[in-house]
């Protein structure tokens, strides 16, 4: 990657490629925020009640777990892997931390002990996917039934409700004066830490190498294994932190909590512009695919909306964007001129 | 050819965003027209008193809490109120607290709900609270620092008697029972069955009670369950279920398998549920109260917390229309009556 060798490629890009503010606005990233923005005006001035400060702090607070888990997913999601277990993990760390918190053991301790715990169930995953070499599709299906059943089966029928006051306002708290929750600032905070590792790192380009061909990424000097256990790890982990938050924003330690989660977090990722197939997709899309979904449920339910009609209208909202894609990519390869209809089209 | 995909690349997504905008804008715009017609109903609460009253079922498509609701409906009519019901599609924990943080931001009168927790709830019942709503819970209760009411259905002692009772009469007193329940933690089944354990030990001492499994209110699970019950234990002569979706899941595996007429059921079930099922014999009695009439309690129960005419306090009277005046117990307890036993004979004067 020297100057020398790319100067000519760069210039022929930039003479027929569009100018760079079209290709930054005109992104599948930008149409979801578009519409993100589209929403919240719309929904603003027509339903009653969705204008004022509180539905967002409500919304904050709903969203936080999906908007956490789904920035580690995005990286597993673009090196064409995907993770189920996560809402299973948030469970089991939920449990944990009740379970924990009820033998006296002292805070600080219990949540690192959840953490650990996410870490190891990620690591599960990784070393079943990675080193072993089992489809990730496979493995999480199987630890989120795992993980599921540990949690629920080391709590039992029992809630754990007890939890020292300071820790539970906290995780409600918000800003003194604001509509604005805390748990905003440790999500802002691994937003950026994602958004670095994926957009302006080595490490991040890897990531969609692997994603676009894992065989070239491989003989390009990526470390395939190993990023993949990396993120693997860093999903458990997060997922974890997710279900400390869980945990003390309801008060409630069950071994059912965030059951389904998974489908929340996954949906949201592929809303906000990520490939299935791996290889293409970047951070502010999901995060406002994530959203997207928040608002679209909170406008909704003001408006009187039953929820069988808010799932629908998601989904339907999800196909769309999907066939969306795959529709223009269709209809492009048929308007292709001859020259292009090459293999590489073929897809 | 690096060259190439960038190009088609960048058309291919700004047509998709253009495209995928245009849908969702539609899609949003046709969703939101419903709005407008079902919306103005919240905003009717009345200039002093705020009548509006939300039923939140433990979730939606429920016929136990249709029915519960309804009856709801008819007292809020009854007194000019404005009734409405919001929920989520699955009972899970914590999907009720977007709900009840929807009605806090609409400033409604008051909630009637059926708690899926006690504990995860409860700051967003409190949140509504504070903002002047009246809460009363009704079916499942929350903690009782969370809700000014709750309305109770029967004593759990009375249901878990009622149960064992009749499920012993039809066995003959003796032999080797089960339990379907709903889920593993719902709380008002846990008690019960806790109860119902206690009844056997103290009064039933040749009943033996092999097994409770957990069809979580799902008609297929405790369909599949009751058959899993059934092959794990042939010697089983009695199958009591104490929830309106398990006792019908098992009523309709019995009525087409072999155990039809020589293992008993009973439980809680409602009649246009289990109708079928008492009428071909399968079924020889089971209990409810009346949900309708439960409903119909908590809405007159909201309707005095936010009228003033009661605040919860143990002695506080207030009337409830139909079914004449009520007295709150003991923590903000309201008693609806004795279970009431359905058999052949008179299941047809109910429907619900």
């Amino acid at each position: 990657m020297s100057d020398t060798t790319t100067r000519t490629p760069t210039r022929t890009y930039r003479n027929y490629a569009h100018p760079l503010w079209r290709r930054i606005l005109f992104t599948r990233e930008m149409a979801i925020i578009a519409l993100l923005v589209l929403v919240v005006i719309y929904a603003s001035a027509t339903v009653r009640g969705f204008g004022s400060p509180i539905t967002f702090t409500y919304l904050i607070l709903d969203v936080t777990p999906i908007l956490l888990i789904a920035l580690p997913m995005t990286l597993v999601i673009i090196t064409g892997e995907i993770d189920l277990s996560v809402a299973s993990v948030v469970g089991l760390s939920s449990v944990v931390v009740g379970t924990l918190t009820q033998a006296g053991w002292p805070i600080a301790l219990v949540f690192l002990t959840a953490l650990v715990v996410g870490a190891i169930g990620g690591a599960i995953n990784g070393f079943l996917i990675t080193v072993v070499g089992l489809p990730s599709l496979a493995v999480t299906i199987g630890t989120l039934a795992l993980y599921r059943g540990l949690a629920v089966g080391l709590l039992g029928t029992t809630a754990v409700t007890d939890f020292p006051e300071y820790w539970t306002a906290l995780a409600k708290s918000r800003f003194v004066g604001t509509s604005i929750p805390a748990i905003i600032v440790p999500f802002l905070i691994l937003a950026v830490i994602f958004a670095v590792l994926l957009h302006f790192t080595p490490f991040g380009r890897g990531i969609f190498a692997i994603g676009l061909s894992s065989d070239a990424a491989t003989f390009s000097g990526v470390h395939v294994a190993r990023t993949k256990f990396i993120l693997f790890v860093l999903t458990g982990l997060v997922s974890a932190f997710a279900g400390i938050y869980y945990t003390l924003r309801f008060g409630s330690a069950r071994g059912d909590n965030a059951t389904g989660l998974e489908l929340s977090v996954i949906a949201a990722v592929l809303l906000g512009g990520v490939s299935i197939f791996g290889g293409r997709g970047a951070l502010h899309g999901v995060i406002a695919g994530v959203l997207l979904i928040g608002v679209l449920g909170s406008a909704l339910r003001l408006a009187n909306i039953t929820s069988d009609v808010i799932n629908i209208i998601t989904g339907v909202l999800l196909v769309l964007s999907v066939v969306a894609s795959s529709l223009l990519a269709f209809l492009r390869t048929r308007r292709q001129k001859p020259k292009a209809a090459t293999p590489v089209t073929a897809g | 050819m690096l060259f190439q995909k960038t190009v088609r690349g960048t058309r291919r997504r700004r047509a998709i965003g253009v495209i995928a905008a245009a849908a969702s804008v539609a899609l949003i715009a046709t969703g939101c027209t419903t709005t407008t017609t079902s919306g103005s109903g919240s905003s009717g609460g009345g200039d002093t008193k705020n009548l509006a009253i939300t039923f939140i079922p433990k979730n939606l498509g429920n016929p136990y809490f249709d029915t519960s609701d309804k009856g709801g409906e008819t007292a809020i009519k009854e007194f000019k109120g404005t009734y409405a019901q919001v929920g989520p599609a699955t009972a899970s924990p914590d999907a009720q607290v977007s709900y009840i943080n929807t009605l806090t931001q609409q400033g409604v009168g008051g909630i009637v709900i059926s708690a899926n927790d006690p504990k995860a709830i409860g700051d967003a019942l409190n949140e509504a609270r504070d903002a002047g709503i009246k809460v009363v819970t009704f079916d499942s209760d929350t903690d009782p620092a969370y809700r000014d009411v709750f309305i109770n259905q029967a004593t759990s002692e009375g249901i878990a008697k009622v149960q064992v009772d009749e499920l012993s009469k039809q066995i003959g007193d003796a032999g080797e029972v089960a339990i379907l329940s709903a889920a593993a933690n719902a709380t008002n089944q846990n008690a019960w069955i806790d109860l119902m354990k206690k009844d056997i030990a103290d009064n039933h001492p040749n009943i033996k009670l092999v097994d409770t499994v957990y069809g979580n209110d799902d008609d297929q699970t405790s369909f599949d369950k009751t058959a899993a019950l059934l092959q794990s234990h042939p010697q089983l002569k009695g199958i009591i279920s104490p929830t309106t979706v398990g006792i019908a899941a098992a009523a309709r595996y019995l009525s087409t398998s072999d155990f039809k007429g020589k293992v008993a059921l009973t439980g809680l079930g409602t009649p246009n549920q289990m109708r079928e099922f008492v009428t071909d014999g399968t079924v020889t009695s089971f209990a409810l109260w009346n949900p309708a009439d439960l409903g119909y309690l908590a809405a007159y129960a909201n309707k005095a917390l936010i009228e003033g005419t009661i605040t919860g306090k143990e002695g506080d009277k207030f009337d409830a229309g139909k079914l004449g005046s009520f007295t709150v117990g003991a923590d903000a307890t309201v008693l609806l009556g004795d279970p009431y036993v359905f058999t052949k004979e008179n299941i047809g004067e109910f429907d619900f």
